[in-house]
């Protein structure tokens, strides 16, 4: 399995995201006051400042909208993944998410900017959370 | 040019010659070129009345550094922007001196990274829980890797190439070579090859982050100097032709959840800079851009108005960023981070280079330069990160 970071807690602001995460659930929040759509998470909008927040769960469908390959990573976490790649992904519900491409032979060739992808929770050895990446849809 | 304000000047400069010095602190770099800059504007000691200060350094910052000089200074400003935090030093002290709370301030740097093998590009993530850390770590997406995500993406919108953007890269690495302090610290890094290099030499280096090569990455250097900035009735007896503060920009930008990552901070600070100048681009005779990475350089180029968003790569083609070719703004004649020094935060050089370009001084001269802007990137562009515009005139 792969050995990625896990997140670290306490902290009030991922806690539920992540929570989430061990439920199978990629979460988001949209503000009842202005309809924006918060990401990452936090306890307040931040196109309006109200506090009045509802999570919800994303269909984990999204778009590449860019990413690189990792050649060199002195982090012991990652040596294992070979080349890897980061990526942003527009989902689907409007938000934008860092995440990692996964389900690919040779990323440096068969991700693309555009490409379709959808998620997935990928357990981990360094700890009980597993973490939410995309592979190709 | 005649209606511009002329409050505060730069009047002295230094600095730290060498790339690689394991024989001395980083608080000693700093204080050490506080007085060699001072020597160069001709001022005392004491006469420093404002510490601005990134908290650099073994136990610098608010409570740190002031004691350790010696001085008691009326202004202590200690804001921490990353590689900028220098422009934005420029600005505040620009500020306080036309409000007449500050007559010498100094700005300093010292890092030791090259000797403490600080991996600063390719280091892994920041461990420990934050809002950021903790939807950032588990991906594994380095310092290179966020601005290398800017490069596909400006290379999907608008067809720039690696071939232009190598363009960046020998420019500095020409610029380098032509200054000995330099192509000493590349002798004392070890670098393999100490020369000139072209566009397929860059192409052919390896690839860290996708599509960034080895040769478009800034070096990992030691360094540091001091900037001496004085209100205008202190330049009046100093050694040096002051190279005056004519207009400042700070700004801020971050991942949202639709921003366009091909854009940075300078889309903000850059107008606020000209426009208090009274200066535009085309104007410019010196662009000192921080150039961490050759993409940083290509999108600051365009949010600081030389050419239009997405016509980067037609714009630095043809050698148009070198100090003797006309047509352009010379860019970074020290040689760069890219290819002279980069201890972590490389703001700082320049406001140097542009002082020295100013005054007449730089080993890459640019003749009758009168006009430069210093525009610093701190932080991860792509993600979050921090612009900081100065613009600079010669007396």
């Amino acid at each position: 399995m792969p050995n990625r970071i896990q997140p670290a807690f306490p902290e009030h602001d991922t806690q539920a995201f992540w929570d989430g995460a061990k439920a199978g659930e990629l979460r988001y929040q949209t503000c009842d006051a202005c309809s924006g759509v918060v990401f990452t998470p936090r306890s307040h909008c931040t196109e309006c400042g109200s506090t009045k927040l509802t999570t919800r769960v994303s269909k984990g469908a999204g778009t590449v909208y860019t990413y690189s390959v990792v050649r060199q990573n002195r982090s012991p976490a990652f040596a294992d993944l070979g080349a890897y790649a980061v990526a942003y992904i527009d989902l689907d519900e409007g938000f934008r998410m860092l995440s990692g491409i996964t389900g690919v032979s040779d990323p440096t060739k068969e991700v693309k900017i555009g490409m379709r992808v959808q998620v997935e929770f990928e357990p981990q050895d360094s700890g009980d959370i597993p973490i939410p990446v995309f592979r190709p849809a | 040019m005649a209606t511009q304000e002329r409050a505060a000047a730069i009047v002295g400069i230094h600095e730290w010659p060498k790339r690689l010095d394991p024989g001395v602190s980083a608080l000693q770099i700093k204080a050490q070129s506080i007085g060699r800059a001072l020597e160069d504007a001709g001022l005392a000691w004491k006469d420093v009345d404002g510490i601005y200060d990134a908290g650099d350094g073994e136990g610098g910052g608010g409570l740190g550094l002031a004691p350790y000089l010696g001085l008691k200074p009326r202004v202590i400003d200690t804001t921490s922007v990353g590689g900028t935090s220098y422009e934005f030093h420029a600005a505040h002290a620009m500020r306080d001196i036309a409000a007449g709370r500050v007559n010498v301030a100094v700005l300093s740097y010292g890092s030791k990274a090259a000797s403490q093998r600080i991996p600063i590009g390719t280091g892994g993530p920041r461990s420990g829980g934050t809002w950021q850390t903790n939807m950032e770590s588990p991906y594994g997406v380095t310092l290179i890797a966020n601005y290398a995500m800017v490069a596909h993406r400006h290379m999907h919108e608008y067809g720039t190439t690696s071939e232009q953007l190598a363009e960046i890269s020998t420019a500095t690495r020409a610029h380098a070579m032509r200054n000995p302090d330099a192509v000493q610290g590349m002798k004392d890094l070890s670098f393999a090859d100490i020369r000139e290099i072209t566009v397929a030499d860059v192409l052919d280096s390896r690839v860290i982050a996708d599509p960034l090569h080895l040769l478009e990455c800034c070096m990992v250097s030691d360094g540091g100097g001091a900037v001496i900035i004085a209100s205008k009735d202190v330049v009046k007896g100093t050694k040096k032709k002051p190279v005056w503060l004519l207009g400042s920009g700070e700004a801020t930008a971050y991942k949202t959840n639709n921003n366009d990552i091909t854009s940075s901070a300078a889309v903000q600070s850059a107008p606020q800079a000209f426009g208090q100048a009274g200066v535009t681009p085309a104007e410019i005779d010196i662009a000192m851009i921080y150039d961490s990475f050759t993409i940083t350089v290509a999108v600051m180029l365009e949010d600081l108005g030389f050419c239009k968003k997405g016509e980067v790569g037609d714009y630095i083609s043809g050698g148009r960023l070198r100090w003797d070719t006309p047509g352009g703004p010379a860019l970074n004649t020290d040689g760069g981070g890219l290819s002279s020094n980069h201890p972590g935060m490389r703001g700082i050089f320049l406001l140097l280079e542009s002082a020295r370009q100013l005054r007449g001084e730089s080993t890459s001269q640019v003749a009758g330069a009168k006009l430069a802007v210093a525009h610093g990137n701190g932080g991860l562009l792509g993600a979050t990160h921090a612009g900081g515009t100065i613009i600079m005139a010669a007396d």
